[in-house]
Formats: structure tokens, sequence, C-alpha cells
């Protein structure tokens, strides 16, 4: 830019970005794979004048000058093209010659990306690191008194039950009497959250039905997945596998024209229906798949013409109180595979979670509840649902915990929680603080996206595009020319490999607490926290 | 870790055969505390066997409180055994001003209540009694059911023993249950002693149970006034038998099943898989999860010994016909009946009930994988 040329109120350098391009001159190529790679066109083939002093080694010789053209290359600086620091651009150079490097302070950037008025929207997660999660830490050691159990030597029960659970008392009397018993199911604790077909690309989705197929078959894991809301392939509707998948019914209620008409095909019944009322990443909203992605193979499963966007509104529109009919929905649910599916509704975490669960524990086909943290993910949302609403998932836990326990129920309404869970990699011991404060199980998507495909994504706003269908990893993009980068059997097989090593790690934790037989679930006393304000609130030790 | 100690014998004993057994087995326990349980009276409380004893430590003043709530309930004293101990206690022994075992006629309005009111009804009164000694601190009740004496104190059991003059004819009994204490919290308060009691189930342990926190949580949650305490994490393996037999109407042989389940696939194989797999389901929140041996007596006078999934506590049940004992170590067992079969003497493992019956003419031994009575 000239020094005298006007600049606009949106004109940015490249200091102004939150990501600067670091590119070496002498290293670099030119072949060209950056510019070609890069998921937001954020740099392109540059070409630079600079001008060249000669002087002269003659003593009475002039200096001159001359200029001189090289090629290389150029950052954007245009909002719309701002790099989002993926670093696909380095992991495809040769000659390590390109990196994306974070700049020093805030960047202006985030001021002028609502151009046209429409307000920033992305995938991924909420941009604070950290959480309370990571702070608690297991204190009731097994040590004289009870000696510490083996990880690699004792047998450990590490199941969970989705379903309602009678009371005691009533189980038995029914047992005998050949009475309906609610349908119940033995899984194991960390379930790999709702995405849906469509916000997955189809090789991560197979990927992940692949790992979760040889966990249950081949290592006797009863490991199950969330559709999400996008429906089913129809091919796994009517598999055996689909045992292994938990259906999800949301306000869009897409897929499910498809999967009404395959019941009577169905070899096997679902593992659950999960009614999704909420979301943590973007509570009060409802599900967001843009028309990028939208392509003849989604559009055919979710029954819509293909390229236009599908905003799920953020209820149920035939919902008008809770007590009516979301017991109505649910059991209509129940109804559509003979009393033989347990249903439960998934909510955000809210401080208004406590009314729902309360009016679960009066509804007596309630299969559990499963509440989302605003740490939890999502494929497209606006930037300030996903930074600036929502509810921590640990106090919701517990308060729901405590309140069944109050009416005696903590048995009967599992809780799974979700929402942040492993978000900075600590996934066995999140996953075990939530079961001590009293959930029955986890819901994990995030994670299992970084550990099973290699998402680049971060809390520091990194990468994060996943609604655009361009997702550098092929995870969340419907183009096949992306797609195909990831490979359907790797993501298998880190699937199998991020569960066994959750398995080891959980049992290293509960064997240190005395814990086997039953999963530790609202075990409270095992935890302590420095943070006194904390401890109170949670009801678990205070320690520093 | 503490020392258990279990006797039925055909004729009654002397309470002093359990203590001196404990205390041929002191390595194992601190002598910071001792528990006696006492059923299946001989001596004078033969002849009243349905008359119910209140057991327990009281104060001048409780003693007198006590007097006054009884007699406006309508209980009068009918035998009593007085213990008198020397001035000055062994040492760690507290001063106390008495040690109660009290028998009473009921009220004549009893007369017309059914067996489980009546039930009902003592309990409500022991825990009230219990409730008006913690307010003042001036009664500590342990028991109050006919036919069950039950005595706990701090300090090393033989000394107290001594001290009480525990070995008196009064005190004979065909059931006897003492524990050693081993001290882990330093304030002894005498409700975390085993053994435990409600409405007929008594039950002692050692070792310390892992899931004690959401046990005490569903325990306290059925709404059953007798669930209360819990000052002990093993007053929950004394619940959860008297849920197990009299809210779910479950067989001793059932209580395995609900402390230690079996696991999915050996369900899957079990005569009573359906059950089972919902017993399981159920009654999640009961699971122990160890490490603890377990000896109970039920209100038909069996006593019975169950050990953690992991079986990591010492426990063997041995005897001869008309005399068995249940005890931490073989040396126990040795000082309480010489005279009996040692290549009979047997050690439960993970998945064994061992019960000897009222009879005390064998030691019967119920394995999970067996299938169980048909419910009643
Ligand atoms: S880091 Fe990613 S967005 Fe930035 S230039 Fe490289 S490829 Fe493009
Ligand atoms: S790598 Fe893909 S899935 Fe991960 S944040 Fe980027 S676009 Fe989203």
């Amino acid at each position: 830019m000239q020094p005298n040329a006007t600049i606009a109120p949106s004109t940015l350098s490249v200091k102004d970005l939150p990501w600067q391009i670091l590119w070496h001159k002498d290293k670099c190529t030119l072949c060209g794979r950056c510019t070609a790679v890069c998921p937001v066109n954020a740099i392109e083939l540059g070409v630079f004048r600079k001008r060249r002093i000669k002087v002269s080694l003659e003593p009475q010789g002039n200096p001159s000058s001359g200029f001189d053209i090289f090629h290389g290359i150029r950052q954007k600086t245009d909002p719309a093209y701002a790099c989002v620091g993926c670093a696909t651009c380095s992991l495809v150079c040769p000659n390590d010659a390109i990196l994306p490097m974070r700049s020093d302070e805030a960047d202006k950037l985030r001021f002028h990306i609502n151009r046209g008025g429409q307000p920033r929207s992305r995938g991924g997660r909420r941009n604070v690191p950290g959480g309370i999660l990571d702070q608690i830490k297991f204190i009731r050691i097994s040590m004289l008194t009870d000696p510490a159990l083996d990880a690699g030597r004792h047998e450990f029960e590490m199941r969970t039950l989705l379903g309602r659970i009678l009371p005691p008392e009533q189980n038995l009397k029914f047992f005998n009497e050949n009475g309906w018993i609610p349908p119940v199911r033995e899984i194991y604790p960390l379930i790999i959250g709702g995405m849906s077909f469509g916000a997955l690309s189809p090789n991560m989705w197979e990927g992940l039905q692949m790992g979760v197929a040889y966990l249950n078959e081949e290592l006797g894991m009863p490991v199950r997945m969330c559709t999400g809301e996008g429906g089913c392939p129809p091919r796994l509707l009517r598999s055996p596998f689909l045992k292994y998948v938990i259906l999800q019914i949301a306000s869009g209620y897409f897929g499910w024209d498809e999967i009404i008409h395959a019941i009577p095909e169905m070899v096997e019944d679902p593992c659950a229906i999960e009614i999704k009322y909420g979301q943590g990443a973007k509570p009060g909203d409802g599900g967001l798949l843009m028309w990028h992605k939208v392509n003849k193979l989604i559009a055919a499963i979710r029954g819509v013409p293909p390229g236009i966007s599908l905003p799920s509104p953020p209820t149920h529109q035939t919902q008008y109180s809770i007590e009516e009919s979301v017991a109505k929905m649910i059991q209509s649910m129940y109804m559509a595979w003979g009393f033989r599916v347990p249903v439960y509704p998934k909510i955000s975490a809210s401080s208004t979670a406590m009314a729902v669960l309360n009016n679960l524990t009066r509804n007596p086909y309630a299969a559990g509840l499963a509440i989302d943290g605003e740490d939890g993910g999502t494929g497209a949302a606006y930037n300030v649902s996903m930074d600036h609403m929502g509810h921590p998932i640990a106090t919701n836990i517990r308060d729901g915990y405590l309140n069944l326990v109050k009416v005696g129920m903590q048995n009967e309404i599992p809780i799974f929680a979700g929402g942040g869970v492993g978000k900075n990699g600590n996934l066995a011991a999140n996953a075990a603080t939530l079961i001590m404060l009293g959930a029955s199980g986890v819901q994990t998507g995030k994670y299992i996206m970084q550990a099973a495909a290699g998402c680049l994504g971060s809390e520091t706003d990194r990468c994060n595009i996943c609604n655009i269908g361009r997702c550098p990893r092929g995870i969340t993009s419907q183009d096949p020319r992306l797609y195909r980068r990831l490979d359907v059997e790797k993501v298998a097989e880190r699937v199998v490999d991020l569960y066994l090593a959750f398995d080891m790690e959980l049992k290293k934790i509960l064997a240190p607490l005395g814990r086997s037989t039953a999963l530790p679930i609202g075990m409270s006393d095992a935890l302590g926290i420095s943070d006194y304000y904390a401890a109170q609130r949670l009801s678990i030790k205070y320690v520093v | 870790m503490c020392r258990l100690f279990a006797m039925t014998s055909e004729t009654p004993v002397s309470p002093m055969i359990a203590l001196e057994a404990m205390d041929v087995m002191r390595e194992g326990h601190d002598g910071s505390g001792v528990g006696l349980f006492l059923r299946d009276l001989g001596g004078p409380f033969e002849e009243i066997k349905n008359a119910p004893i209140l057991s327990g430590i009281f104060s001048e003043k409780g003693l007198r409180r006590l007097d006054t709530f009884m007699m406006d309930i309508g209980f009068m004293t009918k035998y009593k055994i007085t213990i008198k101990v020397p001035k000055i206690p062994p040492p760690g022994v507290p001063k106390r001003d008495t040690y109660l075992i009290r028998a009473y006629e009921y009220p004549e309005e009893w007369d017309d209540y059914s067996q489980s009111d009546r039930y009902e009804k003592l309990l409500e009164i022991r825990l009230q009694l219990r409730a008006m000694g913690e307010e003042k601190r001036d009664m500590i009740v342990f028991s109050f059911w006919p036919d069950v004496i039950m005595l706990k104190e701090i300090g090393d059991p033989l000394q107290v023993a001594n001290y009480l003059k525990l070995d008196r004819n009064e005190l004979h009994a065909r059931v006897i249950m003492a524990q050693g204490r081993q001290n882990t919290n330093y304030a002894i308060n005498l409700y975390a002693c085993h053994p435990f009691f409600i409405q007929g189930y008594a039950s002692m342990t050692n070792g310390e149970c892992t899931a004690f926190t959401p046990i005490r949580e569903f325990l306290l949650s059925r709404n059953y006034p007798g669930y209360t305490g819990y000052q002990s994490d093993s007053e929950i393996f004394t619940h959860i038998l008297h849920y197990t037999q009299t809210r779910l109407g479950l067989d001793i042989s059932a209580y395995k099943h609900i402390i230690t389940p079996l696991q999915d696939a050996a369900i899957a194989d079990h005569a009573n898989a359906g059950l089972l797999k919902q017993l399981k389901q159920s009654c999640r929140r009961l699971i122990i999860d160890g490490p603890n041996c377990v000896i109970g007596c039920l209100p038909d006078h069996s006593l019975f010994m169950v050990q953690d999934r992991k079986k990591l506590r010492p426990g063997v049940v041995g005897g001869r016909p008309g005399r068995y004992a249940f005890s931490s170590e073989v040396c126990g067992l040795d000082y309480a009946v010489p005279d009996r079969d040692k290549s009979q003497d047997f050690q439960p493992m993970h998945l064994d009930t061992v019960i000897v019956g009222p009879q005390r003419q064998e030691v019967s031994i119920c394995n999970q994988m067996q299938p169980l009575p048909p419910l009643h």
C-alpha cells in the first residue's frame, strides 16, 4: 500500500491478524503446495520487488541501483481470508519453509469479522482454555487400612447402565409377576457423543463406526456411539451393528423419515434413542448444517434437497410444556420400538436443568438424562453462542446427582455428562471426576476427533472452521478431495487405541482408590480441590 | 486391621471365650476397643426370651432420664444385670457411671401389636433414646431387642472384660460375636464400634469399605428411620443385610449377590440369570467393593461369613457339631474349639457364603455360582 493511500476501517496489516505466516525465502522452492492446500486461501503467490544497491569497488566509481523481482508467499489481510493457524501449509511444505505464528497481542481482526452485518460463526469449541475438571484430584488413596488394587491383575467391572432402573422392591415384584421392566443397556461409560453424518465426513463416520464395531466384537467393550442429528445411513440401519448406535432425534427431525421406514427391516434394535433438546456449545440454539456441506448423499439421508442450509429450530416445534410434550415424545419413541429401547433426553447444561431432571423423576419412562456443558463442541454456531452462552458441567452434574439422592432415585435415572471431557487431553481423569461427582458415564466428541482423526482445533481459536466444509483433515468436510485424506481404517485403529488407553488409565485411577467391582458413581469422598469455594459448591474436600 | 471372632454353641458359654480368643489374635488389633454381641442367651434370660433387653452405657443423669422415659411409655423393668466396676478403670478405659443391661416388660397396649409393629416400635424407641443421649451426652444405646445383649467399650478387650467381670453366668449365651478394634481414627465413638445391630440382624466387619459414601447415600435415601448412624463405614453391611432380607425378601444366599455381584458373563450362565441381572442393576449402589470380611448373625440365630470379591481379608470357619467358631485367624479357632477336626476348617473365598444354621450341626457353604433357593 502507498503511504498516502486511503485506508478503509477494515484495512488490516498482517500484524493485526491473529496468525502471522513466517516464510523463509531461502528455503522455499516455490512448489506451491501451501497455497494449494490452505483451506481459507489465506496465502497466495506474491511477486515482490526489491531494490538492489551496487557499490563500485573502483575509487572513483559511483554507486548505482537496480530493481530485482522475486516470487514468494504473501499473506492476505482481507478479514475474509485471515489465516486460521491450522498449519496445513507447514504440514505439506517439503522444506519447512512456512509456519503460522500466533500474534504476540490480541488481534484486531475480531472487530472486523462481521462484514455485511453478519456476526462471526464458526465450528469448534469455546475459546476458553482450562477448566475446573483438571483442578480436581483423586485424594482417597488406599494404602494400609485397605490395600490398593492392581490395575493389571485384578478384575475390573467398568460398565454402566443406560435405562430406567426400577427401585429394588418394585424391580423384584415386577420380575416375579412378569411385569414390564424398562429396557436397560449395560454399556461402556465413555460414549462417543452425537456428531452427525453430515457434520462429519463419510470417512470419519465410517472410521468411527468401524472402531466401535471392533471394540465390541473383538475386544468385548460395549462402546456406543450417538448419531447426532442427521439420520443414519440406510445400510447401517438394517445391519446388526445398529445395536451399537444411539439414534438421535432433534428439532429438525432430519433423517427420521428414513429411520422410521427402516424399522420393519431392522435386524437389531438400536442401543437407545437420544432426544436432543439442547447442546452445550450453543444452548438455546438449534443445530446447523451449512449449505456447503449438504451434498447429494447427505441430502438423501436427511430427506432434503441438496445445497441448502439446514438449520434446526432452537426447540422442538411441537413442544409446549415439559410435562406433557416431553413425556409424549419419550413415549412415542418407546412405542416405535415396542418398549424395548431406552429413550432419554439430552439437554444443555443450564441453571434450569434441575427442573428438567425433577420432571423426569416423575416420568416412569425417562431412561436417563444427558447434560452437555458449555465446553462442548459443535459443527457450526455463532461465535457469541459458543464463547458466552452455557453453563459449566461440573455443578450441573453434582446438583443433579444430589437432587436424585434427595429423592432416593440416584440409581434410577442415570445422568450422562458431556462437554469438555478431555478438553485438555485428560480424558480418563475428567471422566472419572465426573463419575465420582455423580455421572453414570460421559459423552465426548472433540477428544475423539482430536485423537482419532487429528483435528487441529483448539480452545485458543486455532482452525475451528468445521462449519464451512473445508476441514483440512477431512473430518468435517463433504468434499471428497478433502475427506479422502482421512484413511478410514486408520481412524478405526485410533478409536481402538484411544479406548484401550482410556480403559487402562481409568483402571489406574480406580485401583488406588480401592474400586474395581463397580463404577464409583458418586464416590465424592475421593475428590479434592485446592479452591475452597469450588470444594464447598461441589461438596468435595478442600485440600491444599 | 481389626480382628473378629464369633461362636455358636449348643450350650451357653461365657463371653470370655471370645475375648480370650481375641487376645490370642492380639497382633492383629491394637487393643483400642471391643464390641460384644450376645444372643440366644442362657442364664436368667433363658426364661424371658421375649422381653426386650436394653443395652447401653448411661451417666447417672442419663439413667434417671431413661427411667422417666421408659415409665412414660409403659415399659417396666423385668430383670437387670448390675455391673459393679472397680473404682479405677484400667488404663485407656473411660470411667462410666452405669453399664446397663435391662430386660423390660412390654406395655399392655402392645399386646395387640403384630410382630412387625412391635419390631418397628422397638427400633423407634432405640433411636429415640439414642437421639436423647446424643443431645445431652448422657446415654449410649447399643440395642433394644429380645434375647440380645450388646456391650462396647474403649480399651484392651481382655482388660475390659475383666474389669466388667464378664465371666458371669448371667451373660452366658449360645451365640457370641466379638470384635477387637484397630483404631483408624483418634477420637473413638462407641457408635463406630462393631458389631452393629438392627432389628435382629447383626454384623461386624474388618477392612474398610471403599464404596462407603455412595452406599450410605443410597441407604439414607431409602427413607427408613433405622438406616442412620454410619459413624463407621461397616454399619452399612448390617443395614444392607436388613434391607435385602426385610425389604426385598431375599435369603442369606442372595446377600453376596447384592454386595459383590458376579460379573456379567458368569451371570449369563447362572441358573438364576434373570433374577441376578435385575438384582445387580437395581441394587447397583449397594456393591461394596471390599476389602472386607463380614461375619453376621440372622434373627434365626444362624451365623454367616462372606468375603469381598477380591478376598483380601482373612477369615476361617471351623468346629464340631454343636459348636462352631468364625475367626479372623486360625489361632483364635484353635483356642476356642481345640477339639475339632482341623482338616475341615474352611476359609471362604470370593464366591462363598458360609452359614452355620440354628441347629449348629454343620457348616454349609453356598457358592455364588449355585442356583438360589426359590424367592419367598
Ligand atoms: S496456517 Fe492454515 S490457514 Fe494459515 S496459511 Fe497455512 S494453511 Fe492457510
Ligand atoms: S481440523 Fe477440521 S474438525 Fe478440526 S477444527 Fe479444523 S475444521 Fe474443525
